[in-house]
C-alpha cells in the first residue's frame, strides 16, 4: 500500500509518497516545473492511477495535463481537453477543480473552471463537454468574480443520485438534481457581508463545500466570513462558527468515513488573511459543527501564510489522514485525523492544492 | 509567397523542434497565417491563441518588427518574405 499526496503549487507539481502508513514521506518533483498547478486529481478507478492536472502554462494559457505513470510522462489533448464552444465567445482562463466521479461512473470526471463554468468528461479527462444547464443559467451574467477570478471551484457529484452541487466565488451554491440539466441556488442562511442585502438568494462567496460521510444531505461550507452547515442539501443553512477563533478561511474538509467529522483552517480577516496570531492551526469538529477542538501538535507558530481553498484534503485511510498546504510552501500531514501533524515538505512554491490517494 | 515564423525555444518543441518555420503567407493576414500554422501544429496554436482565436494576453506577435497589437491585430497583412516573431511578454512572477 502506497499513500500518494499530490501537491500542486504556483510553480509545479510534487508527488509525496509514504510506504509506512503515512508516518514518513518521500518527495518527488518538481513535475510540470514553472507551470501553475491549481487543480489536481488522482483517479484510482482505472487499471492505473491517472493524475490529472489543471495548469496555467506560463504565458501560454491553461490546459489539462494527464499522466498514467505517476508523473513520469505527461500528455495533453491536442485540441484542448476543455475548450469553450465557438458560439459562447468565451475562452478558458483557469482550471480550478478536477473531480473524478464515483466508481459506478467510470470515466466520468468533472471540471470547474474560470469563467464560471462546469464541464463533464466521459473519457477520463481527455475531453470535456460544457454543462449547458449551468452556463445558460439566467443568473450567470450577475455572478461576480472574487479576488481570484470568477469560477466554479467546487464540484460535488452525489454517487447515489443524479445530484451535482457546485460552489462559486461569487455566485454561491447551486444544485442540480438531474445530473446538470436544471440548477437552483441553495444559499438560504449563508451571509454575504459584502452586499447590501446580506442574505441574498445567490451571489455569496462560498469558498468551499464538503459532504458529510454519513448523510449526503449534510454539507459543510466555509464562507467568505462564516462557517455553515445544512441537513437538507442546502435548502437551508445554519451557522456552525461558534467556538472557532475566526470564521473566515478557505478550505473545509469532511471525513470520508466518520459522520460528523470535518476540519477548517481559520484565518483572521478581512484584510489580514493570516492564521490568528501567526499560529497555524486546524480546527476539528466531531459533532457536525456543534463544537470545535484545535489541533496544534506539529503545526507551527510564527506562520503567517494562508491555506488556500483546495490546499487541504483528507484521505481514505483508517484513521483518516488530513493534509494542509500553505502559501509559504509547507505541507503538513496527519495520520490520526488531525491529532498530530508532521512536515511533509517545506520551501515549495505557494501550495494551491493537495489531493491524497491510496494506491494498491 | 512565404513568411518566416520565429518561435521562442519553449514553443519550438511543439513545432518539431524548429525555431524557424517557413509557412505559406499567400499575401493574406496574420490570422490566415496562424490558421495555416494551426492546421499543422494545433498545440502550438493553442499556446499562441485561445479558442476564440484571440492572441493570448501575455503573448506578443511582431510582423517585420511591428507589434500587431498596435497595428491591425490579426488583420495585419503579412507580405511575401515577412518575418513573424512570437515572443512572451514581460510578465510573471
Amino acid at each position: 500500500m502506497t499513500d500518494l499526496l499530490a501537491i500542486g503549487t504556483r510553480k509545479g507539481l510534487w508527488l509525496a509518497r509514504s510506504e509506512d502508513d503515512r508516518r514518513t514521506w518521500t518527495l518527488d518533483g518538481p513535475h510540470l516545473l514553472a507551470q501553475e498547478v491549481a487543480a489536481v486529481s488522482v483517479d484510482t478507478r482505472g487499471p492505473a492511477p491517472r493524475v490529472l492536472a489543471g495548469i496555467q502554462y506560463g504565458h501560454w494559457g491553461p490546459t489539462v495535463m494527464r499522466s498514467d505513470d505517476l508523473g513520469r510522462t505527461w500528455t495533453e489533448t491536442e485540441s484542448g481537453a476543455i475548450r469553450f464552444p465557438e458560439e459562447t465567445g468565451a475562452a478558458l482562463a483557469r482550471v480550478w477543480q478536477l473531480r473524478p466521479d464515483s466508481a459506478d461512473r467510470p470515466g466520468v470526471v468533472w471540471a470547474g473552471c474560470e469563467p464560471h463554468s462546469l464541464w463533464r468528461s466521459e473519457d477520463g479527462g481527455c475531453t470535456f463537454d460544457l454543462v449547458r444547464g449551468l452556463w445558460e443559467h439566467p443568473h450567470r451574467p450577475t455572478w461576480e468574480p472574487g479576488g481570484g477570478g470568477g469560477a466554479v471551484h467546487t464540484v460535488l457529484p452525489d454517487p447515489a443520485s443524479e445530484r451535482v452541487l457546485v460552489a462559486m466565488s461569487t455566485g454561491g451554491v447551486y444544485v442540480s438534481e438531474d445530473g446538470g440539466g436544471a440548477w437552483t441556488p441553495r444559499n438560504r442562511g449563508i451571509t454575504a457581508v459584502f452586499l447590501p442585502d446580506e442574505l441574498p438568494e445567490y451571489g455569496q462567496c462560498v469558498h468551499k463545500v464538503a459532504v458529510d460521510a454519513g448523510d449526503p444531505d449534510r454539507l459543510y461550507a466555509q464562507n467568505h466570513f462564516g462557517v455553515f452547515a445544512t441537513d437538507d442539501a442546502g435548502v437551508s443553512w445554519r451557522s456552525i462558527a461558534a467556538g472557532l477563533p475566526a470564521d473566515f478561511g478557505f478550505p473545509v474538509v469532511a471525513s470520508p468515513r466518520t459522520p460528523g467529522t470535518a476540519w477548517v483552517v481559520p484565518l483572521v480577516a478581512d484584510m489580514e488573511r493570516v492564521p490568528p496570531g501567526g499560529r497555524l492551526r486546524v480546527q476539528r469538529t466531531r459533532d457536525g459543527g456543534a463544537s470545535w477542538t484545535e489541533s496544534a501538535a506539529g503545526l507551527p507558530d510564527g506562520s503567517w501564510a494562508a491555506v488556500m481553498r483546495d490546499a487541504a484534503c483528507a484521505d481514505e485511510g483508517d484513521p483518516t489522514g488530513v493534509y494542509v498546504g500553505t502559501r509559504d510552501g509547507c505541507v503538513y500531514a496527519s495520520a490520526d485525523e488531525g491529532d498530530t501533524f508532521t512536515l511533509v515538505a517545506a520551501h515549495l512554491p505557494d501550495v494551491l492544492v493537495v489531493r491524497a490517494a491510496r494506491l494498491p | 509567397m512565404t513568411a518566416e515564423v520565429v518561435l521562442p525555444g519553449v514553443l519550438a518543441d511543439l513545432a518539431g523542434g524548429a525555431k524557424h518555420l517557413t509557412v505559406e503567407a499567400g499575401g493574406g493576414t496574420l490570422g490566415d497565417l496562424l490558421d495555416d500554422l494551426a492546421a499543422r501544429h494545433p498545440l502550438l496554436d493553442r499556446r499562441i491563441r485561445d479558442e476564440t482565436g484571440a492572441v493570448r494576453r501575455f503573448v506578443n506577435v511582431y510582423v517585420d518588427g511591428d507589434d500587431i497589437r498596435f497595428g491591425r491585430g490579426l488583420a495585419t497583412p503579412v507580405p511575401d518574405g515577412a518575418v513573424v516573431q512570437v515572443l512572451p511578454s514581460v510578465a510573471g512572477g
